[in-house]
């Protein structure tokens, strides 16, 4: 059955329309979103990029826009007639992580304020499977819902001057990759040694919003074996068929 | 091909960036001031995409191990080459050994350097501009080679543009998505006050000096583009620039016009603006 739900239209610079849902994070939102993300990129011409968030879309036009509310027309006509995002082609991808201690320096102090042992912490983490609802903070980083709710934990007061690349961090309600080194406030629980963005612009990223992300944990050595060849690493996947 | 003897204070090669992938999280990037940048490769006849050198407030000093045609735009920052003063917006030749160096600042921030055929340096995802994350070198560096089309016939016509500019202080803005979140005494406040630019001011943003009476809480993470102007918390305006992160949590109040975006990018610590808003 589909929802409906109150969108808004907002002219954002002389190229470029918003399209916000409300300001919340839920999965029927996020679907409605990628459902409306697809139509226009398959039913709009001149369009340069959509791009999305948890409840709304960047919709970035080739050339100025003459008159908006004949592409606001448009845009409405695009989402009424759009279908539900066809769940055939999203993905879950099986990612390695490494929750050794010689990666994971939060966890301890995790540990102790949630009052939940580094294994509990680790198994939380790894068995659920998280969804990427789109990229954005770092070329390469994934936002991903799903977190369990028990691994919430605040972000550091003051950030760190430097995150290690493949750092996997749980920040506040989010759980995340670092794909390259950079400051961050996020609570380092372990690392992964693949590469999250790729320098070819055939596949800039493996993963698309939509897609599922599936950690499971690795130890020192394979890790150090995947990282030493990290370029040729070679990303499993099953369809989802739900 | 160029010997960088001196790299300035931050240099770096950038053409019009890299449109189109922001959805993985890549920035934008491209010259600061397109105008100025432009405007150089079109006194020289080059397309517009071709690759400038962006340098800022301290020239670097640049020996030419080959001849070519050169053109400076944006800022002034007094260029002279082989130590006679040369000018701007106008096309220049410059023969094998010679050296091009900067003196005093003189007004705006940022200068370009436009060459005949652009820059061939590392591309990254179809785009030369130097960004973090992005390109291997991020910046200009002594000692650095670098590579331009040498197969450029050297013509004498000659074209000198005077009185452009693109730098100004009144910036034309339209309301931002969150801008109706504002109460009338804060957009009012933002349209009638004159701000200065903090100390903290570089290719992803320039912040903003004067506080804002704000209880704005931040939003959900949300897409923001170079110009979008964010309140955070305390009260602080920040305008993204043009190497921002592709998505923000931080109401976005305001969005800078394209023209406007370049106006900033010539302005320096303590600089005055004021926000003009287009209906």
């Amino acid at each position: 059955m589909n929802k409906n739900f109150f969108i808004n239209y907002f002219q954002f610079n002389s190229s470029s329309i918003l399209i916000s849902w409300e300001n919340s994070i839920e999965n029927d939102i996020i679907f409605d979103v990628l459902s409306f993300k697809n139509a226009i990129n398959n039913n709009i011409k001149q369009i340069l990029e959509v791009r999305n968030a948890y409840s709304s879309l960047l919709v970035t036009y080739k050339y100025s826009i003459d008159n908006i509310y004949s592409e606001i027309k448009t845009l409405k006509q695009v989402y009424l007639n759009k279908i539900k995002i066809n769940l055939v082609e999203r993905k879950t991808w099986r990612i390695p992580v490494c929750y050794d201690k010689f990666f994971s320096k939060d966890l301890d102090n995790i540990s102790t304020s949630l009052n939940l042992s580094r294994n509990q912490i680790i198994k939380l983490h790894h068995e659920n499977k998280y969804m990427v609802c789109f990229l954005g903070f770092l070329p390469g980083f994934l936002y991903l819902s799903n977190l369990n709710k028990k691994l919430y934990f605040p972000r550091k007061s003051v950030p760190d001057l430097s995150v290690a690349k493949g750092s996997v961090g749980i920040g506040g309600s989010q759980t995340g990759v670092y794909p390259s080194d950079s400051p961050g406030g996020w609570n380092i629980i372990g690392n992964s040694p693949v590469n999250f963005i790729n320098t070819s612009t055939d596949e800039i990223s493996f993963a698309q919003p939509g897609d599922l992300i599936k950690f499971y944990p690795i130890t020192l050595e394979e890790h150090q074996v995947i990282l030493k060849e990290s370029n040729k690493f070679k990303f499993e996947w099953e369809a989802i068929n739900d | 091909m160029i010997e960088i003897l001196k790299p300035g204070l931050f240099s770096t090669i950038q053409d019009k960036g890299r449109v189109g992938l922001q959805s993985y999280g890549i920035p934008h990037s491209g010259s600061m001031d397109s105008f100025s940048s432009d405007l150089g490769n079109k006194i020289l006849g080059n397309n517009v995409e071709n690759a400038v050198m962006e340098i800022t407030m301290i020239g670097p000093v640049l020996e030419f191990k080959t001849s070519s045609i050169i053109c400076i735009t944006g800022a002034d920052l007094s260029p002279f080459i082989n130590n006679v003063n040369v000018l701007m917006n106008t096309s220049l030749v410059v023969k094998k050994n010679d050296v091009l160096s900067f003196g005093r600042l003189i007004d705006g921030l940022r200068s370009y350097i436009a060459i005949s055929g652009g820059f061939k340096t590392e591309k990254a995802y179809n785009s030369r501009s130097m960004c973090k994350n992005v390109t291997k070198a991020v910046r200009l560096n002594k000692n650095d080679i670098l590579k331009f089309d040498k197969s450029v016939t050297l013509s004498d016509s000659e074209l000198l543009v005077k009185n452009i500019k693109s730098f100004g202080n009144v910036l034309s803005v339209y309301k931002g998505p969150e801008f109706f979140m504002l109460n009338s005494y804060q957009q009012n406040y933002i349209m009638s006050h004159e701000f200065s630019i903090s100390n903290s001011y570089n290719r992803m943003a320039v912040q903003l000096k004067d506080l804002i009476v704000n209880e704005l809480v931040s939003i959900i993470t949300s897409p923001v583009i170079p110009g979008t102007v964010q309140l955070t918390p305390n009260g602080t305006l920040i305008i993204l620039m043009r190497d921002c992160q592709t998505t923000g949590g931080y109401p976005r109040i305001l969005q800078l016009e394209e023209k406007s975006i370049n106006s900033v990018s010539q302005l320096k610590k303590n600089s005055k603006l004021n926000f003009k808003l287009k209906i």
